[in-house]
C-alpha cells in the first residue's frame, strides 16, 4: 500500500469497514510508515477536537417560552 | 408531594433515563423532564440545524420548533426509534424547510456525494509522483502539531476548528457535525439523513480530512 492510498482509507478504517485483506495491508503500512501512522493520528486529534468544541445552548427567553407552552399545552 | 407515579429519576449530568421514561413522563406533563430534555439536546440540536440555516438566530428559531413539534406528537410517538432520533427527524425537517425558505437550500435527498466529493483529499503534490523511486509516498511527512496541552493554542486551534467546520459543505457538515459531535452511529445518521453507509462514510471521510488540513495549515504553516 502507498500513502496516498492510506490517507483515503482513514475513515474506513477507523468505521471498521475494510475488508480483511485491504485492513491488513493497512495495518502493515501504518507500522512502517511513520508519515501515515503521523496522519493517523492527526484524524484523531482533530475528531478528539471536535468532540471538545463549546456548546451553546438555546436563548434563555426561548427556553422559558418553550416550558411555557408545554405547562399550557391542551395536549391537542 | 409524593405524587410522582414514575420514579424520580436523577437527569443531572446529561444523564437522561430511558426513553419509556421519558415518554412516560412528558406524557404526564411532567415539566421537570421537558426542560431536562431541552438542556441536554438543545446545543446539539442547534449545532445540526446550522449547517442548513444561514445564521445562529435562525437556528434557534428551528430548535425551538423542533420543541413545539416534540410536543405536538409526543401523544402519537411510537417509540419505534430512539426519542432522541425522532426529535432529531423533526429538527432536520424544520431546518431544511427553513433553509430551503433562506435560500440557503439543501432540499431534501440532496445530501448525496456530488462530484466535489471525488477525488483525493489530501492535495497530490504531498505525495511522490510517478518518476520517483518511491511513487505514492509522502514527499515529506505531515508536520508534527504542537502538544494539545499547551492550552493558548488549544483555545485559539478550537475557533479555527469551529471556522472550518462552518466552512464545510453543508452535506459534510451535517455528517460530521451529527458522528464527531454528537456521537450519533454510523447507522443512525445513514437512517436521520437517509444516506447509504457507503456515502455517509465519503462525507464524513471528506470532512474529517478538510478538517485535519485546516487544522494543519494553522498549527504549521504547511499549506494543503
Amino acid at each position: 500500500m502507498d500513502c496516498d492510498e492510506f490517507v483515503e482509507l482513514v475513515t474506513a478504517y477507523l468505521e471498521g469497514s475494510l475488508d480483511p485483506d485491504t485492513e491488513r495491508r493497512f495495518v502493515e503500512h501504518l507500522a512502517g510508515c511513520d508519515g501515515c501512522d503521523r496522519y493517523l493520528e492527526q484524524i484523531r486529534r482533530t475528531i478528539a477536537a471536535l468532540g471538545h468544541l463549546p456548546a451553546v445552548g438555546l436563548a434563555p427567553q426561548a427556553r422559558d417560552r418553550l416550558l411555557t407552552a408545554f405547562r399550557d399545552w391542551d395536549g391537542g | 408531594m409524593t405524587s410522582a407515579t414514575v420514579p424520580d429519576v436523577s437527569v443531572v449530568d446529561g444523564e437522561l433515563p430511558a426513553d419509556a421514561v421519558i415518554v412516560a413522563r412528558l406524557r404526564q406533563r411532567d415539566e421537570a423532564m421537558f426542560a431536562a430534555l431541552i438542556d441536554a439536546w438543545s446545543p446539539g440540536m442547534l449545532r445540526a440545524a446550522r449547517a442548513f440555516v444561514a445564521d445562529e438566530h435562525t437556528a434557534q428559531d428551528v430548535v425551538q420548533e423542533t420543541w413545539i413539534g416534540v410536543l405536538r406528537g409526543i401523544a402519537k410517538f411510537e417509540e419505534r426509534s430512539s426519542v432522541r432520533t425522532w426529535a432529531y427527524r423533526i429538527l432536520l425537517n424544520r431546518a431544511r424547510t427553513r433553509g430551503a425558505r433562506d435560500a440557503r437550500t439543501i432540499p431534501a435527498g440532496s445530501l448525496m456525494p456530488t462530484r466535489e466529493d471525488e477525488g483525493p483529499t489530501v492535495a497530490p503534490h504531498r505525495f511522490r509522483g510517478a518518476d520517483d523511486p518511491y511513487p505514492g509516498h509522502w514527499r515529506s511527512h505531515p508536520p508534527a502539531w504542537p502538544s494539545p496541552e499547551d492550552r493558548v493554542v488549544a483555545g485559539e486551534t478550537r475557533r479555527q476548528l469551529a471556522g472550518a467546520l462552518a466552512g464545510l459543505p453543508a452535506r459534510q457538515r451535517i455528517v460530521v457535525t451529527l458522528r464527531d459531535m454528537q456521537g450519533y452511529t454510523s447507522d443512525e445518521v445513514c437512517d436521520l439523513l437517509q444516506l447509504t453507509a457507503a456515502n455517509q462514510r465519503v462525507l464524513l471521510h471528506r470532512g474529517r480530512a478538510a478538517l485535519r488540513a485546516a487544522l494543519e495549515t494553522y498549527l504549521t504553516g504547511e499549506v494543503a
